[in-house]
């Protein structure tokens, strides 16, 4: 598996203050990526770090083998780095069908094909990002991030305040992305065992450091780790 | 289907009003292209503000360029209009390229002191300049040739309306594409959350810089027109007189739609015309007054409350079918 993003004992965090420490990690083709910890421990600050939203203190960060460390943040996703935000940030003016084409960028993952996966996207075509329901407006944002075409896609939290229903439609569509593994995938989940399920590898991550890395299965099956790092009840 | 045609229709519409005008009011030309120069370099605010976000209190610094740029071009001896009329676009572009990395720098208020700064500098240059611009006195001497050619411009007005008219139209319909094309749209996305837009993808300082530079151009290209159809060119092109009754313009009709600056232009421009008419003096008092009432009764200018009017009659109309 080619190598596809690395971060090299990365700390990062906002202004002078420090929320991620010595982060390091490596992110393979096509590998899905469940990003784990309790509330606070910097891991959507290691997203938006990966995406160069953040103060970088120390560290580096490769892409695809090139040095992007001092890259700014509208070249890294221009290279192919997806990002899903957890604030989804919809353009309130923009319809559905401008979200999208205003970011479309050529290859496999078009306009008509993410329709085809959120089919309540294409019925809402016309409808401006405001109108949607939290469910569509995640929906949005994954099919918005797609159509960039990336190479890695960074999920912050794309579960987090849905209707049950939704987030087993959800489920479904991010288990099919992981699966034809085209596209490696950086999950941050507040539902570790959701996360788990659908990811190859498990990261995890306790006061801005990392301090797991190893298979999905392992760590689901191992349910003191699990409690002892995410308390899960 | 059909509110896309209906849409059309009343597009339609909308620009045979100044044709019939043209026909209907032969003793108002002089008016209608100056209705209609203002209505162009309104359009280029409304790229800048109502599209990209970026006020600007002196806006009048690239329509007066363009104006001086043509004007001297023709009181030099080159009155050709439509290369006048490219290069007092360019210039204002050259122009607006260089301010924009000022500008797009700062937050609102820091773009408002810059763009006003920007304005305030170019009037006392071109006021200093008086051995080129004529100082207070203003251009003249603007001698313009015959348009392609074949059509001069005459004492009532004809060529000049029908020339600023074609100039608007071709500008509104570069405009209305570049607006509804991903450029344009990324600048709306900029406009509501520039913070986030860099991680989607889109360069938001470069695209500033174009929105800007492209808005200068359309304003230099307004003023060019101006001078050509006036054959003359005051100080008050760059003042910042200009700048803020344009700024009032585009709240007016309703800023982001293009359509607006248009509306809001006409409005003013036919308000001021009547009202400085019945009051020669206190005529502001009344266009302050409608300006007020439009703020706090009509969010979204003229356009805006067509607009919720019609949500609102379509609304009814939907309920009396059920």
């Amino acid at each position: 598996m080619a190598e596809l993003l690395r971060l090299e004992t990365v700390t990062s965090g906002y202004g002078e203050s420090v929320v991620v420490e010595d982060a390091s990690l490596a992110v393979g083709e096509g590998e899905a990526i469940a990003l784990l910890g309790r509330n606070g421990v910097g891991k959507t600050t290691l997203l938006m770090t990966v995406m160069g939203l953040t103060r970088l203190h120390r560290g580096a960060i490769r892409w695809r083998g090139g040095d992007v460390t001092r890259l700014e943040s509208h070249a890294r996703a221009r290279a192919g780095i997806g990002w899903v935000p957890q604030e989804r940030f919809m353009w309130k003016s923009l319809t559905v069908l401008e979200h999208l084409t205003c970011v479309a960028r050529p290859g496999p993952w078009t306009v008509e094909k993410v329709n085809a996966l959120f089919p309540r996207l294409a019925e809402r075509a016309g409808h401006r990002g405001a109108q949607l329901s939290g469910g569509e407006q995640q929906m949005l944002a994954i099919a918005r991030a797609l159509v960039t075409n990336p190479g890695l896609l960074l999920l912050d939290e794309p579960m987090e305040g849905l209707a049950p229903i939704v987030v087993q439609e959800l489920t479904q569509v991010l288990r099919g992305l992981a699966g034809a593994a085209t596209m490696a995938m950086i999950v941050v989940e507040q539902h570790a065992e959701l996360a788990l399920a659908l990811t190859q590898r498990a990261v995890v991550m306790e006061r801005g450091r990392i301090v797991h890395d190893g298979p999905s299965a392992a760590l689901l099956a191992d349910r003191a780790r699990l409690d002892q790092w995410l308390a899960v009840s | 289907m059909s509110a896309l045609r209906g849409g059309r229709l009343i597009e339609v519409a909308f620009w045979l009003v100044p044709l019939a005008a043209f026909l209907l009011l032969p003793g108002y030309l002089m008016l209608g292209s100056q209705i209609l120069i203002v209505a162009l370099f309104a359009l280029s605010l409304d790229l800048i503000l109502g599209y990209a976000g970026i006020v600007s209190l002196g806006h009048a610094a690239f329509f007066g360029l363009g104006a001086y740029a043509a004007g001297l071009l023709a009181a030099k001896g080159w009155g050709e209009p439509l290369s006048g009329l490219l290069a007092g676009g360019v210039i204002a572009a050259l122009a607006g390229f260089v301010a924009s990395f000022l500008v797009v720098r700062g937050e609102d208020l820091a773009r408002l002191m810059v763009t006003l700064g920007i304005g305030l500098l170019l009037y006392e240059a071109a006021n200093r300049a008086a051995f080129l611009t004529g100082g207070v006195d203003g251009l003249s001497g603007v001698a313009m040739g015959k348009i392609f050619g074949v059509f001069a411009f005459d004492i009532g007005g004809k060529t000049a309306y029908l020339y600023s008219f074609a100039v608007l139209l071709l500008v509104f319909i570069f405009l209305k594409r570049l607006t509804s094309s991903p450029f344009g749209l990324s600048l709306r996305g900029i406009r509501e959350n520039p913070a986030r837009m860099p991680a989607i993808g889109s360069p938001v300082r470069a695209r500033l810089v174009t929105a800007y530079t492209i808005g200068a151009a359309i304003a230099g290209i307004a003023g060019a027109l101006l001078a050509q159809t006036t054959q003359f060119v005051g100080l008050d092109s760059l003042g910042f007189n200009r700048s803020a009754e344009l700024l009032i313009m585009l709240v007016l009709g309703g800023t982001g739609r293009l359509y607006g600056a248009i509306v809001g232009a006409a409005v003013f421009m036919i308000a001021q015309d009547y009202l400085s008419g019945v009051n020669p003096v206190y005529w502001q008092f009344w266009l302050g007054l409608l300006l007020v009432v439009f703020v706090f009764f009509a969010r979204g200018g003229i356009l805006g409350a067509v607009e919720a009017a019609a949500k609102r009659l379509g609304r009814s109309s939907q309920e009396r079918a059920r």
